[in-house]
């Protein structure tokens, strides 16, 4: 009798715990949804600007010419061998210096984007070499230029391929956006800091930042099988 | 060299090669074809593995920029050194004279994410400009009359390797090109399948079709084209009316080609 009794007090307390747990946190998640759009909102234009800084960077290291071939391999070699909160620095702290003063924002933005084009760039190709010689012979044979070949039909074939390795380079970004935390932009994670910093409750807060972020990213990964599928009932 | 000219047909030449050279490094895979194609004129090219003979081909339409050389297309010089630059370098006079020389590849080359009748209203839009409803037009009446219009709105997976290749060939012949190449069109397709691609060739032959083509059927040389070239170390060693030189070779290379060629046939 005694254990029972005891047990329903434990099972009390813990319900007690939780909801109040539960009860302070409500009270901050409105500040969430603002702090999640931004990072929406970074995400979207870093990833279309890191995909344009990578197919001109693919197409200049297979295009066969040292003149675009080097700039290329440069912007390579510097991106992916330096971090990238260094990257957001220069661009924030460093680019002052020299009369660009951007807001956090672009700032963040261009990083992101120039960062992620190094990565979307060898993605990209990967892609292009995995489309056999002939596709582009075929199509210059008919008398298309190189510009007609590629954007009918060897980029077309390249997208299906690189579905897969391009969502993950996405998911990437997502969360490289909680580096921009670092140069004011109110996203997540500094909305999240903040919060602990007046509440004492690092681990709850953080445990909900996680689950923002693997929400969005889980729509990513939805997102990309969709895509894949869509591509694969054709051929 | 013996490089005369036996032409049986004497249309208005349409290609004129003069001492074509093609090195790939220090490796000289073509030393020097002169050659004139009439227009109607079928050629065939036979000659063995290495020899240069899809090279030659290759040349025709500048998927390789020849080293050295002459080339006269349609009475037109051939610009061929703007080639040099690989893939920017497409400018407008070579893709001008690319449209109007078909080409018939050993792998088909259809593009596998656009349809049947994709594939083959794609240059005739994008290159000449047509709207889709004349290439379409024009699409369907070259698939009718190789009996795979029903097949337009599959893509090319779905097709028999036979299927693939004959509608590479119509793919060709929607840009109305003056010259049709094939290298070796035959060669990758299952024995059982050999045959539609050889009649749907014969058949363009006999409709007037100018055409050089690289093959090992030397039963299909002998049978549709008017001359046969022997090419052996990027040279030509031999040509003529292609009953005589695949029936009485004068050289001793063609003649011991013929034997081996012929020999593996019987043996079959």
């Amino acid at each position: 009798m005694s254990a029972e009794t005891s047990g329903v007090a434990t099972y009390s307390g813990m319900y007690g715990a939780i909801d109040g747990w539960w009860n302070q946190i409500e009270a901050y998640l409105p500040l969430f949804g603002p702090a999640a759009w931004i990072v929406v909102q970074v995400t979207i234009l870093s990833i279309l600007l890191s995909w344009a800084c990578g197919l001109i960077c693919a197409l200049a290291k297979t295009s066969g010419y040292k003149i675009f071939q080097y700039p290329a391999e440069f912007y390579l070699w510097f991106i992916r061998g330096t971090p990238l909160l260094t990257q957001i620095f220069l661009v924030y702290f460093g680019l002052p210096q020299l009369g660009i003063r951007l807001d956090p924002f672009s700032a963040g933005v261009i990083a992101l984007g120039v960062n992620g084009g190094a990565y979307v760039a060898e993605i990209i190709r990967g892609g292009l070499l995995s489309i056999p010689k002939g596709q582009r012979e075929s199509s210059v044979a008919l008398g298309m230029t190189y510009w007609q070949t590629m954007r009918r039909i060897i980029l077309p074939q390249v997208v299906r391929v690189i579905i897969p390795p391009m969502t993950n380079d996405a998911a990437t970004t997502l969360k490289n956006t909680s580096l921009l935390s670092t140069i004011t932009i109110m996203e997540l994670m500094l909305q999240t800091q903040i919060i602990v910093n007046s509440t004492f409750q690092p681990f709850e807060f953080y445990i909900l930042v996680s689950m923002i972020y693997l929400a969005m990213t889980t729509v990513l990964m939805v997102g990309m099988r969709w895509a894949e599928r869509r591509h694969a009932i054709a051929y | 060299m013996a490089d005369r000219e036996h032409s049986t047909k004497p249309g208005k030449p349409i290609l004129q090669l003069r001492d074509l050279r093609k090195s790939f490094g220090d490796l000289e895979v073509l030393k020097g074809v002169s050659l004139d194609v009439h227009e109607g004129e079928v050629i065939a090219i036979v000659g063995v593995s290495g020899s240069g003979k899809s090279t030659l081909l290759r040349c025709v339409n500048l998927l390789e920029v020849p080293s050295g050389g002459s080339m006269v297309f349609d009475g037109k010089p051939v610009p061929y050194e703007q080639a040099r630059g690989g893939l920017f370098s497409s400018g407008r006079a070579l893709s001008d004279m690319r449209s109007e020389i078909g080409m018939v590849f050993q792998q088909f080359n259809l593009w596998p994410h656009k349809t049947v009748l994709e594939n083959v209203i794609e240059a005739p839009m994008t290159v000449k400009g047509l709207s889709r409803t004349e290439a379409t037009a024009h699409a369907q009446e070259l698939l009718e009359s190789i009996g795979l219009l029903e097949k337009r709105n599959e893509h090319p997976v779905r097709l028999s390797g036979g299927q693939q290749q004959r509608v590479a060939i119509v793919r060709a012949l929607a840009m109305r090109p003056k010259l049709m190449l094939f290298d070796e069109a035959t060669s990758s397709l299952d024995p059982e399948l050999v045959g539609e691609v050889l009649e749907l060739m014969a058949r363009l032959a006999r409709g007037g079709m100018t055409m050089m083509v690289v093959t090992h059927e030397i039963q299909f040389a002998r049978q549709v084209s008017d001359r046969t070239i022997f090419i052996d170390g990027g040279l030509i060693e031999e040509q003529g009316p292609s009953r005589e030189v695949l029936s009485n070779p004068k050289s001793e290379r063609t003649k011991r080609f013929l034997d081996r060629v012929l020999h593996v046939e019987i043996a079959e």
